[in-house]
């Protein structure tokens, strides 16, 4: 049911509401407990009151992508019966240690109201967001029928906290730990499942650095007969991994440990077999240090491999062609950029099904580096693989005809993440600026929702998204523009626009208020190292006072300036829990 | 550096450049990245603020490449997993010596820095100014007095080939150019 029937709906309902009482509230309820996507939801809750409150009553899941835009309490008051949470705190570009330490987003408050709350609280997915040992303890004590915890990025816990979940929930079946900061004192935390426990499904633990008790990890994954995605930490060898898929060939989806190990011939054939038998297998990663004589004992898992993260795996362009061949069905692949051009080209000839691809920098700060991947290897992709529409590609060269010819063929993009790794560097051949480059993407990818950019850019660029751009939602900036009139162009023109991440450029004041009125249907705006003054903020601040702004100042820096700028709409109001280095305008 | 005599061409020198910069960290910066045509530091480009629609494109900014902080824009994860395959691969080079029979002295080179087997006989046929002949399985090399050998963890002299690369590179001790005589006997024993 589209969110378009939905609305043509009120006016019937609002009309005859004798009506009323031939549908019964519990109806409705259940016919909109079949709706998952949160968007939807929000529409169908704008219909009418009787809707608002039939969607608030069946709602299990609530997505929250500002843990500062509302409250737990209002949360809890508006949706009755939630099961599942997910929350997303600190801004993105705090991967790349841009925003300063204990900015906040604890998710302690969150849970504090969510046990008095939601008792039966089952499934807790955290993104950026910062929790400790004592939260992880309480959680795992306040909900009994806790089943699913998903950590990524996130970060001020340690494997401590980790024993916590694993002794206390009984009914686990997913503890997924990605990414994060966490302060690794050791793999006892393993061992703290009891021994009667076997309702594990999903286990990562891939972001651990220390060795787990591998009789432990062993016993657990012979118990958990329903285990479908297992990912193991670097500390787990070769053999290892051949004792555990033994136990467990029905994986959908593995991440092997440190791939290098010595193996004789006889060992070698065992993994070989093992793997050959593990024919549910879609999802592939790990291969630490991957060897490319053991490569090979793969290839019979590979038929039915949808995704394959080679990104910790620094693989030569022969190793990866030769592993591809196996790869018929693959959609997803994450790469270094070791497999250079040659890589992709293989890519090119044998994934026609591909429709993501993400390409690392193996060595993304060293500037004497003369290989990688360039946009020879990029524009191969593109010709073999029409049906791409995500990428993530990082490069130390590029053409403007070459992104033309790459969106000729693949039209379709929904994400264009393409990163020059020199700040503000121009069209390799011609000199030029790079906005010809993305105003062809804009304008053929008619589906584009999210974009990042990079090169040298003028302010074409950013008339050309402000004016095709229709469906964008997400764009990243760094290092470009020439004036105020680029971001103009953007918040002007970007209708579907909700986050706007901007780094190193010149925008100013004036950019940053003509965007007064839009920031309100946006989730956030980041802007630092930018020419936007304290006064600007404060201007924003007094006009919208729906709005949040926060200034966070560096040591040094200028009175007046704004060095890192972060609005967002909110419901709850100026945040309480904001360190000294973050102001609240 | 300029005595008084010098005409102190230096101070009125015309060149792009911010002051207080030298010549040589221009020559860096043009070696190392021939073709682009720089933007200034951001720090800089900031302070003119309506100024910055002059021809950036053009400016060439010879200031040396200071690590701009979360540029590139990978996660600290990832960063971290990266470097630290970064130092073990620089901390650990595989260096072993090379004799050959005849030659007046031993070299010394890093195994680490090949890829695979074809890589290493070119390098110690251009080191050694000799030609290998044809490897294969069953009869080691042919059409050639020279045969690459090397020592292995357990003592024994094995033929340069005959094992994966990874298992080569982890196992040999020493390496060295056999001639003919000392060779057959080798062939012999296998």
């Amino acid at each position: 049911m589209g969110s378009s029937e939905l609305k043509r709906s009120k006016d019937s309902v609002s009309d005859e509401s004798a009506r009323r009482s031939s549908f019964p509230d519990e109806v409705l309820e259940r016919v909109l407990s079949l709706l998952k996507s949160h968007r939807d939801r929000s529409s169908v809750s704008l219909v009418c009151k009787d809707w608002y409150n039939a969607e608030r009553w069946s709602r299990t899941h609530v997505f929250i992508g500002n843990c500062y835009s509302v409250t737990p309490e209002i949360v809890a008051r508006r949706f009755p019966r939630i099961r599942s949470v997910t929350l997303k705190g600190k801004p993105r570009f705090s991967d790349f240690n841009l925003v300063p330490e204990n900015w906040g987003a604890d998710i302690h408050a969150w849970l504090v109201v969510f046990a008095a709350k939601y008792p039966f609280l089952e499934e807790l997915r955290l993104k950026r967001m910062a929790i400790s040992d004592e939260s992880l303890e309480f959680l795992a004590i306040s909900f009994p029928n806790f089943k699913a915890l998903s950590l990524l990025s996130c970060d001020g816990f340690s494997t401590n906290g980790l024993a916590a979940i694993a002794t206390h929930c009984k009914n686990l079946t997913e503890l997924d730990i990605q990414e994060n900061g966490i302060d690794d004192k050791g793999g006892s935390w393993l061992s703290c499942f009891p021994e009667r426990f076997m309702s594990l499904e999903v286990l990562n633990f891939a972001n651990l650095t220390s060795d787990i008790n591998f009789d432990a990890l062993e016993k657990l994954v012979g118990r958990c007969k329903s285990m479908r995605v297992l990912k193991l930490n670097r500390s787990v060898s070769l053999e290892q991994l051949q004792r555990l898929l033994v136990s467990a060939p029905q994986l959908a989806e593995l991440g092997t440990g440190s791939f290098s190990q010595e193996l004789t011939i006889r060992e070698y054939e065992e993994l070989e077999s093992t793997l050959s038998i593990c024919k549910n297998m879609h999802t592939l990663s790990g291969l630490w240090d991957a060897k490319g004589i053991y490569l090979p004992a793969l290839y019979p898992a590979c038929s039915h491999l949808t995704f394959l993260n080679l990104s910790y795996a620094a693989l030569q362009s022969v190793e990866l062609a030769k592993l591809l061949a196996h790869c018929p069905r693959l959609k997803r692949l994450w790469v270094l950029d070791t497999v250079e051009d040659k890589g992709l080209e293989a890519v090119g000839l044998n994934c026609p099904l591909l429709e993501e691809l993400r390409v690392f920098p193996a060595d993304p700060f060293d500037d004497e580096i003369v290989h990688g991947v360039t946009e020879a290897g990029f524009v191969a992709v593109s010709f073999g693989c029409p049906r791409l529409h995500y990428v993530l590609y990082f490069c130390r060269q590029m053409t403007n005809a070459a992104v033309a010819t790459i969106v000729q063929n693949c039209p379709d993009f929904t994400h264009f993440r393409l990163c020059i790794m020199n700040p503000g560097q121009p069209d390799y051949l011609t000199n030029e600026p790079m906005d010809e480059a993305f105003g062809a993407v804009v304008k053929t990818c008619t589906k584009l929702q999210r974009l990042s950019v990079s090169g040298l850019l003028t302010d074409l660029t950013f008339e050309y998204i402000g004016r095709y751009a229709k469906n964008l939602e997400t764009l990243s900036v760094a290092f470009a523009g020439r004036s105020d009139w680029g971001m103009q162009c953007v918040l002007g023109g970007c209708s579907k626009l909700r986050k706007l991440e901007i780094r190193d450029c010149p925008f100013g004041n004036a950019a940053l208020l003509s965007g007064l009125e839009k920031y309100e249907s946006m989730r956030s705006l980041w802007m630092s190292a930018c020419n936007v003054t304290m006064n600007g903020c404060r201007l924003l601040a007094r006009e919208m006072p729906r709005l949040n702004v926060e200034v966070m100042k560096e040591d040094g820096s200028d009175e007046s300036q704004a060095d890192k700028v972060y609005v967002y709409r909110s419901i709850a109001g100026p945040r309480r829990d904001a360190p000294p280095s973050v102001l609240t305008l | 550096m300029a005595s008084d005599k010098d005409l102190n061409l230096e101070a009125t020198e015309l060149r792009l450049g911010l002051p207080g910069t030298s010549d040589e960290s221009a020559k860096n910066q043009t070696s190392a990245t021939p073709r682009s045509n720089k933007r200034a530091l951001p720090e800089e480009s900031m302070s003119s603020n309506a100024t910055a629609s002059k021809n950036c494109d053009q400016e060439i900014a010879p200031h040396t490449k200071a690590q701009v902080v979360g540029w590139p824009p990978i996660r600290s994860y990832r960063k971290n997993n990266l470097q630290s395959k970064k130092s073990e691969a620089e901390t650990s080079g595989i260096y072993v010596k090379v004799s050959m029979e005849g030659a007046p002295y031993l070299r010394k080179i890093d195994l680490k820095v090949f890829k695979g087997y074809p890589e290493l006989l070119k390098a110690l046929e251009d080191m050694f100014k000799f030609k290998a002949g044809e490897y294969s399985e069953r009869e080691g090399y042919n059409g050639s007095e020279f045969v690459p050998t090397y020592e292995d963890k357990d003592g024994d002299w094995m033929l340069v080939g005959d094992v994966p690369w990874e298992m080569f590179t982890n196992s040999c001790k020493k390496l060295r150019i056999m001639k003919g005589s000392e060779a057959r006997g080798l062939a012999c024993a296998v």
